[in-house]
């Protein structure tokens, strides 16, 4: 089973740069882009462990370690691998 | 008084806080290694210094926070005993939960290194009883992710149970936007936890606390601490 997973900052905390980089999109003309979020994406591959298993080890895992959550929120998906 | 300063892989300022409390102060210290199972009892103060622990992978202190010395650290702190974060040290201590908030990334997006001005908010606790309230000091700061970051209903608890210690100002005191360099919340530049045994700041008070330097302005967090720990009593 491959775990996706994707944190991003909460709403409220400043994130210098997606700021940045907005700022230069804007430069290049992409007006349409009202907001950037940038976070960090991490890939999972799990062994030997129930969906309903992965599901509470995956949120345990975000909670423990891979979030900061008085700064981050973390939301994930599950699948199969191939 | 014994003190011991931790070293992560990563730490780079612990030779300074090492130098400054075993030269300066002529205290008995030592070096904790980050492996292992080490009694802290046998201590009085623990100094989490600044560097890189664990290379910043992750989130600042993400990583350090789990490492085996952390448990011995969370619960010598849990007991009440005396453990100053600064700066790498500060963002391993709001990872392991010893004190609230977060610290993220300079809002100027650039890593800082300089001589910054800071007012002492509080002279009550063990680590700032020795300075004067209100005084402008000048300490440094290097950091890339030293912004410090509290929702509205945390910065309330500690402004109202006076637990912020140090916040960045101008030359005259003034807290402005204009003088605070990274962005944090309230210009807070170091908190104490509630019970005053645990304190964390981003600027580094070892780096102006020798008398062969010409700035000594960080000398006196380190006595006071040292006279807390004299007098055994934790204001």
């Amino acid at each position: 089973m491959i775990a996706k997973i994707h944190i991003i900052f909460k709403d409220g905390v400043l994130d210098p740069q997606g700021k940045a980089v907005h700022n230069t999109l804007k430069n290049l003309g992409y007006n349409e882009v009202s907001e950037i979020q940038m976070g960090k994406y991490l890939e999972l591959k799990l062994d030997g462990v129930s969906r309903e298993e992965a599901e509470n080890r995956v949120a345990e895992m975000c909670e423990k370690l891979f979030a900061n959550t008085v700064i981050e929120s973390y939301r994930f998906t599950l699948e199969t691998a191939e | 008084m014994k003190c011991g300063v931790v070293v992560f892989p990563g730490s780079n300022c612990d030779h300074d806080c090492f130098h400054i409390l075993k030269h300066v102060f002529k205290l008995d210290t030592e070096w904790i290694w980050h492996k292992g199972d080490v009694d802290l009892s046998q201590f009085d103060l623990i100094v989490l210094p600044g560097g890189y622990s664990y290379g910043d992978y992750l989130r600042a202190g993400a990583i350090a926070q789990f490492s085996s010395i952390m448990k011995e650290v969370v619960r010598f702190a849990n007991s009440g005993r005396m453990v100053l974060g600064i700066c790498n040290g500060f963002q391993v201590l709001l990872e392991a939960g010893l004190l609230p908030g977060a610290l993220i990334q300079n809002h100027t997006q650039k890593f800082i290194c300089k001589t910054v001005t800071v007012r002492v908010e509080n002279i009550f606790t063990p680590f700032s009883s020795e300075y004067i309230k209100k005084t402008v000091l000048a300490i440094p700061i290097a950091h890339h992710q030293g912004s410090y970051f509290i929702g509205p209903d945390g910065l309330s608890k500690l402004i109202d149970n006076q637990l912020v210690v140090f916040r960045y100002c101008g030359p005259e005191g003034e807290v402005t936007d204009l003088y605070n360099p990274n962005g944090s919340v309230d210009n807070i530049a170091g908190i104490v936890s509630e019970n005053k045994n645990v304190m964390g700041l981003m600027p580094h008070p070892e780096r102006c606390a020798d008398p062969a330097w010409s700035n000594l302005d960080g000398q006196l967090i380190f006595k006071s601490a040292i006279k807390s720990l004299e007098s055994g009593a934790l204001l």
